[in-house]
């Protein structure tokens, strides 16, 4: 079953990966001065404190570092239960959490390779919105 | 400069309700915060410290501080989530050691199960900069911390049945407690069997949510030395706030790998000479990696270590939430740090129950954990003492 999806509001900071969803390339944010690859999307490096930060586009392939299968939860979500809710490790560094999709839930696993999707994502008055970002199992 | 010794636990107060549909919340902040001034052998008029969390209605400290009628020239209202209590106690401990202040209250209340906030808020306005990147998943709190879990069981083989044998000790210490939200004894099988929420987490792997609070009176030495009331010292504390690292979180530990030993050589003591742990109990895997990173066994062999009957009071070697922690007695306004510096008080002062009381228990430990292991988090430890 499809999951929610509820489109983000991006911000002046982080509007460059959301226009990079939009175009179905996952963008990400790397500091100039130490090359650090940053995760969540922000103009600040957290490693080295500098605000120098160019966009690039990333692979969209990784592997599941932790994933679980959501079986009771509260809300709009109980709808699409059992679901799975993951942190998913770039290739490029980052751990992203993140849903596993177009998956049976109960073969998932740790170690398992990914690769992107971009889903449609509308916002509250039902308009569309930024994709979100979402993974499928390549390799199990 | 250290704390130690310079600030003592002087009074502390449980709310012994959990269901509290006619009461307000400014109401119970100040039955938490009288009981804890009677305990102590204070008054309101005493107080010239006020510190609440994002469990505070309208303007926190303002707000209560006025509400209460205290007269305070030194407030705070650090929100770490469950574990803001003992920051906050930390905080009043170095500001009596720097002499700015006698005699600091600290309240926790909320009313979950009736018409308050669900578990995992801040209390604080929206606009996080991570909520983009985070809120879209469907993580639920038990959700978050599976995937902890999950990470636990893949690096160190810990299983399920592990897992359960922390609330299972939990449940054989809570059947003595009447205040207690679940009294009933409860087996490996029954946590087994209960519903799964997100694996590996089943229901009875989760902590309670319950209304009420709780409070404490953190007092300088010259104050103690007046009260007839036994007061504890606070012997070291330390604080660490965990990041999501950059982005490249780790979950397989906790801050407490680097508030624990804070607290520890603030206080010149070590894990083995502890006697009585309170520690953060919002789902059994957070026992287990804190019992980890605090050092009571080695790096991921907290799965034998609780399947040995390590926890279980009054003789195992680490007794643990003899009150029945937040699995079973209390996890009010879902915040558990507070109760968890009550109960190590009340087997300090050799007021725990006497089916769970720890012989000759000289040395405890509380912790907090607030926020979630599955993003950004906050440990707090203290460690106090029967007396200096």
């Amino acid at each position: 079953m499809k999951l929610p999806a509820k489109a983000a509001q991006p911000n002046s900071e982080n509007l460059p990966f959301f226009e990079g969803a939009e175009k179905g390339d996952l963008v990400l944010p790397r500091c100039d001065d130490c090359d650090f690859v940053i995760w969540f999307p922000r103009e600040i490096c957290p490693e080295c404190g500098s605000q120098k930060v160019s966009w690039f586009k990333a692979s969209g392939k990784g592997s599941i570092y932790s994933s679980t299968v959501t079986r009771r939860i509260p809300g709009g979500w109980s709808k699409v239960t059992p679901f799975v809710l993951a942190y998913v490790e770039l290739d490029e560094g980052p751990r992203v959490m993140t849903n596993i999709v177009e998956c049976d839930p109960e073969h998932v696993s740790i170690g398992d390779r990914v690769e992107a999707v971009f889903e449609e994502a509308t916002n509250r008055d039902g308009e569309s919105g930024p994709p979100l970002l979402r993974f499928r199992v390549t390799e199990s | 400069m250290s704390i130690k010794g310079k600030a003592f636990i002087a009074g502390v107060y449980e709310h012994p309700e959990r269901h509290l549909p006619d009461r307000t919340l400014p109401q119970i902040h100040a039955d938490v915060a009288l009981g804890a001034l009677a305990d102590a052998g204070l008054s309101t008029s005493d107080v010239d410290a006020y510190y609440s969390a994002g469990d505070a209605p309208g303007f926190g400290v303002l707000s209560m501080v006025d509400y209460l009628g205290l007269n305070c020239h030194y407030v705070n209202d650090t929100e770490t989530g469950g574990s803001s209590y003992l920051v906050h106690a930390q905080h009043a401990a170095a500001a009596i050691a720097a002499g700015h202040i006698d005699v600091a209250l600290i309240t926790l209340a909320g009313k979950p199960r009736t018409g308050g906030d669900a578990p995992g808020g801040s209390g604080r306005a929206g606009g996080a900069p991570e909520a983009p990147f985070e809120s879209q998943w469907g993580m639920s709190v038990p959700g978050g911390y599976a995937l902890a879990a999950q990470r636990h069981m893949y690096e160190f083989g810990t299983t399920s049945e592990q897992l359960a044998e922390v609330k299972v000790a939990a449940s054989t210490h809570a059947q003595h407690n009447p205040h207690a939200f679940l009294q009933d004894v409860v087996t490996v099988d029954e946590v087994l069997e209960s519903p799964m929420i997100s694996d590996p987490l089943h229901r009875l792997d989760c902590c309670v949510i319950t209304d009420g609070g709780g409070a404490m009176v953190i007092v300088s030495e010259s104050v103690a030395n007046r009260l007839t009331r036994h007061a504890i010292p606070i012997l070291g504390t330390g604080s660490f706030v965990k990041s999501s690292q950059s982005g490249r979180i780790d979950l397989s530990h906790t801050g407490a790998v680097r508030s624990g030993p804070l607290a520890f050589a603030e206080a010149g003591v070590t894990p083995n000479d502890i006697d009585y742990v309170s520690v953060y109990d919002s789902f059994t895997i957070t026992v287990l990696i804190t019992l980890e990173d605090l050092g009571f066994c080695e790096r991921g062999t907290g799965g034998q270590f609780v399947a040995s009957g390590a926890l279980r009071a009054p003789h195992g070697e680490l007794p643990f939430n003899t009150d029945g922690g937040g699995l079973c007695n209390n996890h009010p306004a879902n915040r558990g740090g507070m109760t968890k510096v009550i109960e190590a008080v009340r087997q300090l002062r050799n007021e725990a129950h006497t089916e769970v009381q720890v012989p000759d228990c000289e040395l405890a430990v509380a912790h907090g954990t607030g926020g979630s292991l599955a993003t950004r988090s906050a440990s707090s430890t203290m460690v106090l003492g029967r007396s200096l």
